[in-house]
């Protein structure tokens, strides 16, 4: 078998238990309190409006930003709590208004027979109402059921482990096996779940006159065994189990994939168990570390000067990285370990043979020929604070400025359709496509270097803060360049970037 | 005994009277049919006696007591109802149907169960063949029957009926009010009958009431009323029965 697929598969098991869980335990509380909730709707006129429209205004709202906004609202804690709540509030819709719709469609003959021959209210509720009203709130179950094992893979990006791990790690890592597996998975959990429910909407509706065939014999015991397989696997998964020594969080990108790879393999060298949090948003991350969530993970200095502090002066590399270090520790808690070396941050380049044919070095060499020049950018780079800064340090302006996605960007600077383009530091086809960068010798590019950070609780532990200090300044430019071009490049896994970085620390 | 004392219903805040200001009273044992054109407030009166509907004024007593001064719910669950609509509950099977008063009223299963039989057996139904069935295996006047049969079941001594045999064919129809009748007789039950059919009014009832725009025209005996009319409305009425049974007897008699 291919080796990716199996590296995939081994993964499954988890990924399988950790989606399951989320989806059982979201979907039981959302039927659980939208039921009741359509109920009392139908029985409070003046509730039914504004319920409807809360619940489909919840529906509207794009389901990352319902994920953020739970994280915020529950003070920055990430994982399993946030990722259910989530799901809980976006399952409502389909399961109230089906409730509300079949409690209110039920033929009034037969609700005034039920009247008419004495039931009280409660009992036209629970012995006519609700049980004809049933097929309706199945359904809706059904399409809650279905969205929620679709929703609970972005679960990922708040820290809780679902098939979104295969998805968000394979769409940055470029391993499309893995975005299979995590898709397979994820449309066969939501075949199976709609399968099962709607066994049980077959078995309300045949109940009376089949309770003796050996048809619906064999479909309650299917059905039954669905149920008790699938609840005792959720709950397995939430047995306490031997929690890890450290958790490395990352964010949702190549680099950083790698990054919290090399932190957990060194801590797991150094004797530690390590779990992982990957692709997790800088905001969500940064919180998590601070309260401690999370153990350890590499962020750079200037997203923490200019999100973090909203600074927006350039005093240079060295000022920055000091300011930021001061910053996490003092308003945070956090610890800044070290710098790992190298930086991720814009910066110009050129093919190599055309940059020794017009003999540029630093940006000022470029000035005399700027004009002659077209440059090429990401889709944001000349809307960005850094191009601006370039512009007015050095005065400097191109004849054309083009705007690309990355990967025709690349392309377009290899085949010389384009003279100089603005890429990252680190990024791999740099190094793939031998490109020169640029050197900013005015520094009027915000500096981005890389930081180790620890959560306070981690940084009492010496072995873990000597492990990870070894780190160091190990790292330049050029090795994490090489390590984001195996795998961004060349399709090679993040452990064998990893196991590169490891022979570059210590050769 | 039933008595309504000057009953008035409006569903429109008095603009106009579903029921206007009717008084009658109904014997211990007697079968009162009431008959009149659609929309002249039968089923309204018939709603206010068992509360389903309450009235803006007037009194209505039952076994001599105000239903005003009882709980709804037990006051349904004593008196028999055929409703209009049947109503059976499509998710109950032909015995629960049947059962569901009784079980309301927390009889032991046993005896509902032997009730249920009987009851079934009363509207001409096979327990054994009907019991398990839905009502939506039922055709639509043995799905009537069942409306008898649950209205029936718990022995109630007051039975208000509407349309009660609408869905049947002729001969069944006849079985059914003989039947009917019978039982009638025999439990000494109070009857209110709402009818279309004034031969069938004229053959079941002890008196008949005729309604038209929510006021009741006349009431009296069947003998009455085709002797008597005292309305061109119930002239009407009572032309059409008396016209066919006189030629059906020259068409007995010529042969
Ligand atoms: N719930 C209601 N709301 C408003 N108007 C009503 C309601 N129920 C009955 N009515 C009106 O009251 C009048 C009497 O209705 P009712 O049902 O008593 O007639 P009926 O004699 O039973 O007619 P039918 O023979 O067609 O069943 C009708 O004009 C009807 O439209
Ligand atoms: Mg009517």
């Amino acid at each position: 078998m291919n080796e990716n697929l199996r590296e995939q598969l081994l993964l499954l098991p988890e990924y399988f238990q950790g989606h399951l869980a989320l989806t059982l335990i979201a979907l039981t509380l959302g039927i659980a309190i939208s039921i009741p909730l359509g109920i009392w709707a139908t029985q409070s006129p003046a509730l039914k409006r504004p319920l409807l429209i809360t619940v489909s205004i919840i529906q509207t709202v794009p389901s990352i930003a319902i994920l953020a906004l739970v994280v915020a609202l529950l003070g920055g804690q990430i994982g399993l709590l946030p990722a259910i709540v989530a799901l809980v509030l976006y399952c409502m819709l389909p399961i109230v208004r089906n409730t509300v719709t079949g409690l209110e469609t039920i033929a009034p003959d037969v609700l005034e027979a039920a009247r008419g021959i004495g039931m009280s209210p409660r009992q036209i509720l629970t012995r006519v109402r609700l049980p004809l009203a049933l097929p309706v709130i199945i359904a809706g179950i059904r399409t809650a059921a279905v969205w929620t094992v679709g929703l609970a893979t972005l679960s990922t990006l708040v820290g809780a482990t679902s098939f979104g791990n295969y998805i968000f790690t394979g769409l940055q890592t470029r391993n499309l096996v893995a975005v299979t597996v995590g898709s397979v998975a994820a449309a066969v959990m939501a075949v199976a779940l709609d399968s099962i429910i709607g066994g049980i909407q077959w078995l309300t509706e045949n109940r009376s006159q089949e309770a003796s065939s050996q048809q619906f014999k064999r479909a309650r015991l299917a059905v039954l065994f669905g149920i008790v397989a699938g609840f005792s696997l959720a709950a397995y998964s939430l047995l306490p189990k031997p929690s890890a020594d450290f958790v490395i969080g990352g964010k949702p990108f190549t680099e950083q994939y790698i990054l919290a790879g090399l932190l957990a393999a060194e801590l797991q060298n150094a004797g530690f168990s390590v779990d992982q949090r990957l692709g997790l948003g800088t905001d969500i991350l940064y919180e998590a570390t601070a309260n401690g969530s999370v153990d350890a993970y590499v962020e750079y200095s200037g997203t923490i000067w200019s999100n973090r502090m909203r600074e927006t002066e350039n005093p240079g590399k060295e000022v920055v990285l000091e300011a930021a270090a001061n910053f996490l520790e003092e308003n945070d808690g956090m610890v800044s370990i070290g710098p790992l070396g190298f930086q991720n941050l814009y910066t110009l380049a050129m093919r190599r043979d055309r940059a020794e044919e017009l003999g540029i070095e630093t940006i000022d060499d470029l000035l005399p020929v700027a004009r002659t020049l077209i440059a090429a950018g990401d889709l944001e780079f000349f809307g960005r604070l850094e191009w601006i800064s370039l512009r007015d340090t050095y005065n400097i302006d191109f004849a054309e400025k083009l705007t690309f996605s990355p990967t025709l960007m690349y392309a377009a600077i290899d085949e010389r359709q384009v003279d100089l383009i603005a890429g990252y530091t680190t990024d791999g086809r740099i190094a793939a496509y031998d490109l020169k960068t640029i050197e900013d010798s005015r520094n009027a590019i915000l500096p981005y270097d890389s930081m180790l950070l620890s959560s306070a609780t981690a940084a009492q532990n010496p072995e873990f803060m000597s492990t990870l200090s070894a780190l160091v300044n190990k790292i330049s430019d050029n090795a994490m360049r090489e390590a984001n071009r195996l795998v961004d490049v060349d399709g090679r896994s993040v452990s064998d970037a990893v196991a590169y970085l490891q022979s570059i620390i210590r050769p | 005994m039933i008595e309504l004392q000057n009953v008035q219903k409006s569903f429109d805040g008095g603009m106009s009277y579903a029921v206007a200001e009717i008084s009658f009273k109904v014997e211990r044992g007697e079968l009162l049919g009431l008959i009149g054109e659609s929309g002249s407030g039968k089923t309204t009166t018939l709603k206010m006696i068992n509360r389903l509907e309450e009235p803006n004024q007037g009194q209505i007593l039952v076994n001599g007591r105000n239903v005003q001064d009882r709980n709804p719910e037990q006051l349904r669950r004593n008196i028999g109802y055929i409703f209009q609509g049947i109503g059976l509950f499509p998710h109950y099977s032909v015995a629960q149907n049947v059962a569901a008063v009784p079980t309301l009223l927390g009889w032991d299963p046993d005896r509902i169960l032997s009730r249920c039989r009987d009851t079934l057996e009363l509207v001409g139904l096979d327990y054994a063949d009907y019991a398990e069935r839905r009502p939506d295996q039922l055709s639509g006047g043995q799905q009537q029957r069942i409306g008898v049969a649950r209205a029936l079941a718990a022995e109630p001594e007051i039975m208000l009926m509407d349309e009660p045999f609408g869905a049947l064919d002729p001969i069944t129809r006849a079985e059914l009010q003989e039947e009917f009748k019978r039982i009638q007789k025999n439990l000494d039950l109070t009857v209110i009958m709402v009818t279309h059919d004034m031969t069938e009014a004229l053959l079941m009832a002890d008196r008949i009431a005729v309604m038209k725009d929510g006021e009741v025209l006349q009431i009296g005996t069947p003998s009455e009323l085709l002797n008597n009319p005292t309305h061109e409305y119930v002239k009407k009425l009572v032309e059409m029965p008396r016209r066919r049974a006189e030629h059906l007897e020259r068409l007995m008699h010529s042969s």
